[in-house]
């Protein structure tokens, strides 16, 4: 186990510098430069732009001066907002994105497991199918879609909670619950098809004849069973609400990391779009291998798999 | 004590040829994929998934010349124009008829869907098999370059690949997009063709087959890659989707295909500034089809799945 949990904690530093690299080699093989855009500059202006920000160097130097940064946790300076720092950037927006992206998660977490385990136990009749409409509307709707739609009819039409805007919580509810969606989606099929297969196992047969309620049989036997594989695409499912955030975050105009980031973008500020990438990819390589460990120590199974590969 | 029967022989019958043939199986044997395709023909929900697709592909083609506008036609007259007998699904910003549009961007999202599967499924089949087939050491030192690559975030790369090679405020170009997105998408498949070639190889099958003297080649072709087919048919029909609504978000957040070309993520997110001015069929109806798109890919995929794998069915 010591050695699994040592090699999967060096796989993550290596894609951790895989994405630092390949965002670096990106961002430097854009054509042009930064600067030249803004035309009749002063040569000595120029210079000193480039001087400042390193770009007078070879590229080699540049790279590894770029990763001692990353290393100490400094992402670098936006070139487009003089007054921030990419870090002051994401000390500012992460919060939000993560209240959202936690609102979301903790939504997801509570329907979905119930709404699989609802289609399980009633399979093919109509809490089953009702479910899984929910859930295939789910995984096909995009998330802009879901939160345009929310914000038209709950937000404007009926005048539930805000359309936009940030700073109590009625504003987190529509964002979060568009986000919630397709994550909730997914672990309801998951659970549904992994509470099925739990259903027919003998051990449930067993706690049936021994006559135990049924509700106990459901809950401390096919439920805690069938939720493992749950666990394991958490990795995913924290990914999905992350990307979500970015166009979750344009469209209820929310100033979280995922609006910087597509901000970033739009204005071409490399070092921003740099330093968000990579701050992104650490947080979810992060995620996945805390969510890989934590499925290694509910599941007990899961080490003699892994070895036996 | 012993008994006395008279038995005449007229009792007796002689074995019928009929007879003998009990053991016979009367029906017709059913071959591998007219079983999937019978199964799959009883799956309401994927049936109405392959109708929607066949429309949607059809009229991807034929919809675009139905009323008479062009995808890029402006008329300043008649900008913002609700649903009418004319324009069946109203009018941009622009004037550009949006029921011609519509279909015009759904056959850029099927083509950019379909040929991401296409290429996911060629580099896929190719490096997993070539693992599963390999030395331990090579296949090893393959497995974990996918891993590395496959846990790089997948629409980051997309994005940063779509932001180099594009000039901002523009659109990126076809080809970028689905080189961007196929970069790191490749790799569940690659995944997954390995296990299967690798649990195959050592399946009772491919045993028996080699001790009667099949080569490996006879092996790989008559027994593992028509077994590895229908997982593969699956994890196609489900990449299609996920391509689709990757070009949707990519295309919302402003890196998708250039004007006047659309897809429907673009269009939706064209329709996101008629949102409040009232103008919400703008969004409604493109989000209704990249909604219909995906649907009708993720519930044939789920078919495919039941349908290969009887054992999953109720």
């Amino acid at each position: 186990m010591k050695k699994y949990l040592l090699k999967r904690i060096l796989m993550a530093v290596v894609t951790i510098w895989a994405v630092i690299t390949i965002t670096f080699i990106l961002m430097h093989s854009v054509p042009g430069n930064p600067f030249r855009t803004e035309s009749k500059m002063p040569k000595v202006v120029y210079e000193n732009l480039q001087k400042k920000y390193g770009l007078d160097k070879p590229l080699s130097e540049q790279y590894f001066i770029y990763l001692g940064k990353i290393v100490r946790g400094d992402f670098g300076d936006s070139m487009k907002s003089r007054v921030e720092t990419v870090n002051q950037m994401i000390t500012r927006g992460f919060p939000v994105s993560g209240v959202i992206g936690i609102e979301a998660l903790l939504i997801a977490l509570c329907f979905g497991p119930a709404l699989g385990a609802v289609a399980a136990l009633n399979q093919n009749r109509w809490p089953d199918y009702l479910s899984m409409i929910i859930a295939i509307l789910g995984i096909s709707v995009p998330s802009f879609i879901m939160g345009t739609v929310f914000i038209q009819f709950l937000a404007r039409n009926i005048g539930w909670l805000p359309i936009g805007g940030w700073g109590e919580f009625r504003h987190s509810v529509l964002p979060s619950f568009a986000l919630a969606f397709l994550p909730m989606a997914q672990i309801a099929r998951l659970m549904r098809s992994s509470m099925l297969e739990v259903l027919n196992q003998d051990y449930i047969k067993t706690a049936k004849s021994k006559g135990i309620t049924k509700a106990t049989v459901v809950l401390k036997h096919a439920v805690r069973n069938a939720i493992l594989p749950v666990v394991s695409i958490l990795g995913t499912v924290a990914s999905n609400l992350l990307v979500g955030s970015f166009v979750i975050e344009k469209i209820f105009g929310i100033p979280g990391l995922g609006m910087f980031f597509i901000m970033s973008i739009g204005n071409r500020d490399y070092p921003l779009i740099m330093g968000t990438t990579i701050f992104y990819a650490i947080i979810l390589v992060s995620l996945l291998l805390m969510v890989d460990i934590a499925y290694m120590l509910i599941d007990p199974r899961i080490k003699l798999v892994k070895e036996g590969r | 004590m012993k008994a006395e029967y008279n038995l005449s022989p007229d009792l007796f019958n002689v074995a019928s040829r009929e007879d003998r043939n009990a053991e016979k199986i009367h029906r017709p044997s059913i071959k591998y994929w007219p079983d999937v395709w019978r199964r799959l023909k009883m799956n309401h929900l994927a049936m109405t998934g392959l109708i929607l697709i066949i429309f949607f592909s059809i009229m991807a083609f034929v919809g675009t010349e139905i009323n008479g506008f062009k995808y890029f036609e402006q008329n300043y007259d008649l900008i913002n124009v609700h649903p009418n007998g004319v324009h069946w699904f109203g009018t941009d910003e622009l004037g550009r008829d949006l029921f011609t549009r519509v279909w015009y961007g759904t056959r850029y999202s099927l083509f950019i869907g379909i040929m991401a599967a296409l290429i996911d499924f060629l580099i896929g089949v190719l490096y997993g098999g070539i693992a599963g087939i390999t030395t331990r050491r090579v296949d090893s030192v393959m497995m974990r370059i996918a891993e590395v690559i496959y846990s790089i975030p997948y629409l980051l790369v997309v994005i940063l690949i779509s932001v180099v090679f594009t000039q901002a405020g523009q659109g990126s170009s076809l080809f970028i997009l689905i080189f961007a997105m196929t970069l790191t998408s490749w790799v569940p498949m690659a995944i997954l063709v390995r296990g299967q070639v690798l649990q195959l190889k050592e399946s009772e099958y491919a045993l028996a087959s080699e001790s009667i003297g099949g080569t490996k080649n006879w092996i790989l072709r008559k027994h593992i890659i028509p077994n590895t087919l229908g997982p593969i048919l699956v994890n196609v029909t489900l990449s299609i989707p996920r391509a689709i609504f990757a070009e949707a978000t990519l295309s919302f957040i402003g890196l998708g295909i250039q004007a006047p070309k659309s897809s429907l993520g673009a269009l939706a997110n064209d329709g996101l500034a008629g949102l409040p001015v009232g103008n919400a069929y703008q969004i409604l109806i493109p989000a209704i089809f990249i909604s219909l798109v995906m649907f009708a890919f993720n519930v044939l995929g789920d078919g495919f799945r039941d349908a290969l794998d009887p054992r999953l069915r109720k």
